[in-house]
């Protein structure tokens, strides 16, 4: 029976100058450029032809800064712990390079928990815009941001488009002002004087639903990350058996696709956060 | 010289570079964050985090990814997706020279 012999599995390519898995990775990656590059595009269409006031003047002003940077500095540090496992393996040391492939694992995880503290908080925290000003504390207003009461009558979610709306009255207990550290008592508001209410889900606005799309999508490439990883600590030990280098070679294929995710971020974290 | 061959030494060497790229881009992150409050005009603000941000972008493909150790072929693949990247960013830009509907 004949063998098929894959070329240029381990040794380079003569024309690429590395093997073929790598280079093939490289090609992958940048496809995956232009996917995120078509996100980016359209967060600059939706930025520059926001109507004034529509966009937030800093991310801050609804996202979680010391969070996301939080984040960045945990992404980053899983980009050094990925490359430092490859080169254990390269210095032929199996176990470290296991250690830090699990760190590895563990700040992605750390990273999807952050995400989440923060994905909930959004979908917990509503906005009432109103049919006319109404006085709460020393200020009329014409919307008010905060967390609903547990008493306050459960929303009505219509079948159409998926929009909340009250039916009787809402209760909502505004956030504190800027500087401030108490929030207001809890605002009684008829069902006739609300325009619109949202949480800052998706469908706040064209901000969020950008933030949404973009952090969503990035979350779901750690979690892809995540599994090639996990499945690499787990059967580590029976490929770097069989091959030494073809089990160095595919974590460092790994590396190059998490190093890009966390090259995504990099880009990511000031254009929806600080800008 | 191409990781196919690295020496223990080379290896050693090749981490102390990485934790020296880690630290600076921890410094370069509290530096976006800090210039961010520093309430800069719009241009200016955008100005600074994507050079910052690009700044560690090219760090990571060079040290991370060992880019800067590949061969030139690999370059001009990326030099294209990069350019196609661009295309498609200043793509917003036609909408403001549109002038189909307007009378």
């Amino acid at each position: 029976m004949s063998t098929t012999v894959i070329p240029h599995d381990l040794e380079p390519h003569p024309l690429t100058g590395m093997y073929n898995g790598k280079f093939g990775i490289w090609l992958f990656l940048a496809s995956e450029v232009m996917l995120f590059g078509a996100l980016f595009s359209t967060y600059v269409l939706l930025r520059v032809g926001a109507p004034p006031g529509q966009w937030p003047a800093h991310g801050s002003e609804i996202l979680n800064v010391p969070l996301a940077t939080l984040n960045t500095a945990v992404l980053i540090g899983s980009s050094v712990t990925m490359v430092m496992s490859w080169a254990a393996l390269k210095m032929k040391k199996l176990g470290a390079a296991r250690v830090w492939l699990t760190v590895t694992f563990l700040c992605a995880g750390a990273f999807l928990v952050v995400k989440y503290f923060e994905y909930t908080d959004k979908f917990s925290h509503y906005q009432v815009w109103l049919n006319e000003p109404i006085k709460v504390g020393e200020h009329e207003v014409t919307t008010i941001k905060g967390h609903l009461t547990a008493d306050c009558p459960k929303l009505e979610v219509s079948e159409k488009n998926g929009a909340y709306s009250v039916t009787e009255h809402v209760m909502i207990t505004p956030d504190a002002e800027p500087g401030g550290h108490a929030h207001g008592e809890a605002v009684k508001i008829e069902a006739s004087k609300v325009k619109r209410i949202s949480n800052f889900g998706p469908r706040h606005s064209p901000y969020l639903a950008t933030y949404f799309t973009m952090t969503g999508l990035h979350g779901l490439h750690i979690v892809g990350g995540m599994v090639v990883i996990l499945y690499f600590i787990l059967t580590g030990g029976s490929i770097w058996k069989r091959s030494q280098e073809k089990y160095t070679n595919r974590i460092e294929c790994t590396g190059l696709y998490w190093h890009f995710v966390d090259l995504v971020w990099i880009f990511l974290f000031p254009v929806l956060y600080l800008l | 010289m191409s990781h196919h061959e690295m020496s223990v030494a080379d290896v050693k060497k090749h981490v102390r570079v990485y934790i020296g790229v880690f630290a600076l881009l921890l410094v370069l992150t509290g530096v976006t964050v800090g210039v961010s409050y520093l309430h800069l005009s719009i241009g200016a603000a955008v100005g600074v985090a994507l050079l910052v941000a690009s700044i560690k972008g090219t760090m990571v493909a060079c040290y991370f990814m060992h880019l800067i150790s590949e061969k030139a072929m690999l370059f001009w693949i990326l030099a294209l997706c990069g350019f196609f990247f661009l295309v498609l960013l200043l793509v917003p830009v036609i909408t403001v020279h549109d002038s189909v509907g307007v009378h």
